[in-house]
């Protein structure tokens, strides 16, 4: 069993492998850079969402975290390695803190959603706010709504004058994501991620066994924000450039529906899912006549309605099928609160139960 | 001191209801105890005062000698409690196997545990679905697979709210043949309405009426008595 | 005296304010456990209802007080049947819908409208007090709120319809056994709250220019009242925008309107982290 699942983690690494070698001679690989790192950025939450149950409504919190810790670092140091390790650290720290907050308050989705978009908000306007020349940390001016431009971009560690930039870059994100990629894998094989999964699927249980469910979840949440720190790092060095948009709503809403239409429940679904919107996005933008926004609220609505496991999970079970597999007809009636129908009526059993 | 289990003057009030009033409780070692009583009686409050599911308004909860009032469930299960929920609650999503080995593998390692829960697996002559998904078994497998998550956890104090709900006759049988074992081994209180079930188990009886401990005796003198009979037709007591 | 007296009037306002932007999202989710995340482009669309009315040389409070929340109202059952009738018991799913929605309409309303701000003046002008000067549309604004509320109050509590409305809501199988169809009933419902937040857009269209994202300043704001209020729609509501309201206007007072703003959204956090069910799930079980 955990045999099977090391050979289909390898064979994705290597067709990703692949893939990350050819893509430069089909789209130029200056896109193909920020594709990748949406990619991650689906990644962070499908990893929280799709295997812990957490719906954060406020990823793009990390995200943008992760971005301006590593360009205010990178404007007051000058070399890049330091600036780096802390646009990983502390989005990954920050989300640890917040993640205890919520679990060891015990609340639920409706109002970690609620908690993790006014994050986001309290975030977007104090950035966007801070304007003024009062804004200043260490060298680094926050600039309000201008953002932080021209600080150091990656390089060779130790050398500040060795950039790595333009396809090297590319070739660094991509094996960046890879790694990621392997590292989560072996995190949900190891019995923390056993565990994980299981308070998704039934978190009193996992309390009543002994284990500490608001420990595991703040960790768990805290790995997708350190994630999401390091996407928004090498996005800044990407764009050269990092502004409150970042942090903004549209962002957050953005990472979700990429997890949604790629798949929940799977790794490769979310960051399939980016990928491939992002690129229409790109497409989109290209163009006047369609608005993205239109288009990306219909493919929500959409896929939320007649979607109910994404696109990738979705083309495996019709794979299964043809080879004559049973039908899973009862598990697609998980919906995306993580939990089976079943176990809802059980709550709601629950509550009508004896005193 | 051979108490395992004590509660003094435990106490839970929901806005203007009592639902458990100061109640005195006490467990031996490797004893056997049911708990019974009428609907609304506060049996399952009572219950998940121990398990650490309600925090109690009053009283304390002593396991072991340890007062662990107002603990959390977690540790309460880490002192070696195993606990079954009233509505059986299992990892649908998850396998047989992994349910149980997911228990075994908070105090062992990875390995130490798979060998833990193939016992438990035998133990409950789960072996013939094993490999299924929970969510797709019956009422009643679903009630053993939980059993087999309490015993993977090797407990010395085992609490079961309403076991046998829900069972075919067979099941309820094996069921108690399973307690019965247990019981070897470690000190039991089950929570339960099904009297064929108790008698073919029980030694001692609580009796709960209105928050209250109504009597505590043997259980034949239990179910002669005029009290509890009235109790569960629904006369004033 | 005079500051006293305006400083007491900007605080019932901002109270008010709130009342306003979240009584549609209140009766939506309080009735039917529902969030709607397009709450927000509801009320742009009522602003945008508004202002093509008046430009069209309709009276303006006939344009605020029936254009606006008819059309928005209509809006709201167009999506209650194709969208949400589907994901009715299932929270996240609706949420994450509606959020959705709320793209899709922003979208529309940037081919239409383009991305530009348009706005009316309002129709009621300042007057001094003191020193100081009063806007004249605020207190009626505040007015609006609470005669809204009294209305809302009064259909709940007094009328069959709210009895039935009510019933439905907390045992939807007991109503339809007693002959009463569910699914009207919550069609009816999720009018009634859009047709209200299609009020408020309007109400509020001569103060805000009105842009294809403007509902995205009132979501936040709309979602985090109800939601700390808890379960009693009007107590829970009237409870939370006095909090928030309070809360913004003293910060707003002592530093600045960003941070007063900061600092309602900082006590949404607190308050949720201490009281998880809300104010009302604590404090007034069981009300209205």
């Amino acid at each position: 069993m955990v045999g099977g699942e090391f050979r289909k983690t390898l064979a994705v690494i290597v067709v990703a492998f692949v893939a990350m070698l050819i893509g430069p001679s089909l789209i130029d690989s200056y896109t193909l850079t920020v594709l990748i790192i949406y990619g991650m950025l689906a990644l962070s939450l499908g990893l929280i969402w799709g295997y812990g149950g957490i719906l954060c409504f406020g990823q793009a919190v990390f995200f943008g975290l992760g971005a301006y810790s590593y360009a205010i670092a990178a404007t007051n140091i000058g070399e890049s390695t330091v600036p780096f390790l802390l646009g990983i650290a502390i989005p990954f720290a920050f989300a640890f803190l917040l993640g205890a907050m919520m679990f060891y308050g015990r609340l639920s989705d409706v109002y970690l959603g609620v908690i993790t978009l006014v994050v986001t908000l309290i975030f977007y306007k104090f950035v966007n706010s801070t304007a003024g020349p009062e804004y200043v940390i260490g060298n680094a001016r926050l600039g309000g709504f201008n953002g932080i431009p021209g600080f150091q971009t990656l390089n060779v560690p130790g050398d500040p004058g060795a950039y790595i930039y333009d396809i090297d870059f590319y070739y660094f994100c991509g094996v960046a994501l890879l790694v990621v990629y392997a590292l989560v894998r072996w995190l949900l094989a190891s019995p923390f991620g056993r565990v994980a999964v299981a308070i998704r699927e039934n978190e009193q249980r996992v309390e009543l066994m002994g284990y500490d469910v608001r420990f595991r979840k703040t960790v768990l949440f805290a790995v997708g924000g350190a994630i999401a720190g390091l996407s928004g790092t090498l996005f800044a060095s990407w764009a050269e450039i990092v502004t409150p948009g970042m942090f903004s709503l549209a962002q957050s809403a953005e990472i979700i529906i990429w997890c949604i239409v790629g798949g929940l429940g799977t790794l490769v679904g979310p960051v399939v899912g980016a990928m491939a919107l992002a690129y229409l996005k790109f497409l989109l933008g290209q163009q006047s006549l369609v608005d993205t926004t239109l288009v990306f609220g219909l493919i929500l609505v959409l896929s939320v309605l007649f979607l109910p496991r994404g696109v990738v999970p979705t083309l495996g079970l019709l794979g299964r099928k043809r080879r004559g597999g049973g039908s899973s007809r009862r598990r697609a009636g998980r919906g995306r609160s993580g939990r089976g129908r079943r176990a809802m009526q059980e709550d709601a059993a629950k509550e009508g139960a004896d005193v | 001191m051979s108490s395992v289990l004590e509660t003094r003057g435990l106490t839970m009030r929901f806005g203007g209801v009592t639902a458990v009033d100061t109640v005195d409780f006490n467990l031996q070692r490797k004893e056997l105890r049911c708990l019974i009583g009428p609907n609304g009686a506060g049996k399952s409050t009572f219950f998940k005062c121990l398990t650490g599911q309600l925090k109690p308004s009053d009283g304390q909860v002593f396991i072991d000698g340890a007062e662990t009032t107002g603990w959390d469930p977690h540790q309460v299960a880490r002192l070696g409690v195993g606990i079954k929920t009233q509505v059986p609650s299992v990892m649908d999503g998850l396998s047989v196997r992994e349910n149980i080995w997911l228990a075994a593998n908070r105090t062992h390692g990875r390995e130490q545990a798979r060998h833990r829960a193939a016992d438990a697996i035998e133990r409950l002559d789960l072996g013939t679905i094993a490999n299924s998904e929970v969510g797709r078994l019956s009422h009643g497998e679903r009630q053993r697979v939980e059993l087999g998550i309490v015993i993977a956890g090797e407990p010395w104090l085992i609490l079961l709210d309403e076991p046998a709900a829900g069972m075919t006759a067979e099941e309820v049988d094996r069921m108690a043949d399973i307690i019965v074992d247990l019981n070897r081994e470690a000190a039991i209180i089950i929570v339960e309405h099904d009297m064929q079930f108790i008698r073919s188990i029980a030694r001692k009886v609580t009796v709960f009426s209105q928050g209250r401990i109504l009597m505590e005796d043997d259980v034949d003198a239990v179910m002669q008595d005029q009290q509890v009979r009235d109790v569960y037709l629904g006369k004033k007591a | 005296m005079d500051l006293a007296v305006v400083v007491i009037i900007q605080i019932v306002y901002s109270v008010a304010l709130l009342v306003l932007i979240s009584s549609g999202l209140a009766i939506v989710f309080g009735m039917m456990r529902v969030i709607n995340l397009a709450h927000g482009e509801f009320m742009m669309v009522g602003g945008y209802a508004t202002i093509v009315s008046v430009n069209a040389g309709l009276n303006v409070y006939f344009a605020m007080l029936v254009v606006a929340p008819l059309v928005v109202g209509i809006l709201g059952l167009i999506v209650e049947r194709l969208v949400i009738r589907h994901l009715y018991g299932r929270l996240v799913d609706t949420m994450l819908a509606t959020w959705g929605l709320s793209l899709l309409l922003i979208g529309l309303a940037t081919l239409i409208f383009g991305n530009t701000t348009t706005g009316i003046s309002p129709p009621i002008e300042g007057f001094p007090i003191g020193d100081y000067q009063v806007n004249g549309y605020n207190l009626f604004l505040i007015v609006m709120t609470v005669l809204i509320v009294g209305a809302v109050y009064a259909v709940l509590s007094g009328t069959r319809l709210g009895l039935i409305a009510r019933g439905t809501m907390q045992r939807s199988d007991m109503a339809d056994a007693l002959g009463y169809n569910p699914d009207k009933v919550y069609m009816v419902t999720f009018f009634a709250g859009s047709a209200l937040t299609g009020l408020a857009g309007g109400l509020l269209s001569p103060l805000v220019g009105i842009v294809p994202t403007a509902g995205a300043q009132f979501i936040a704001k709309a979602f985090i009242t109800v939601i700390s209020g808890g379960a009693s729609v009007i107590a829970g509501l009237l409870s939370s925008a006095t909090l928030f309201g309070l809360v913004s206007q003293a910060f707003t007072f002592l530093v600045d309107s960003m941070v007063g703003e900061i600092a309602l959204l900082v006590a949404a956090v607190v308050l949720l982290r201490l009281l998880p069910q809300g104010i009302t799930g604590r404090f007034f079980k069981g009300g209205l």
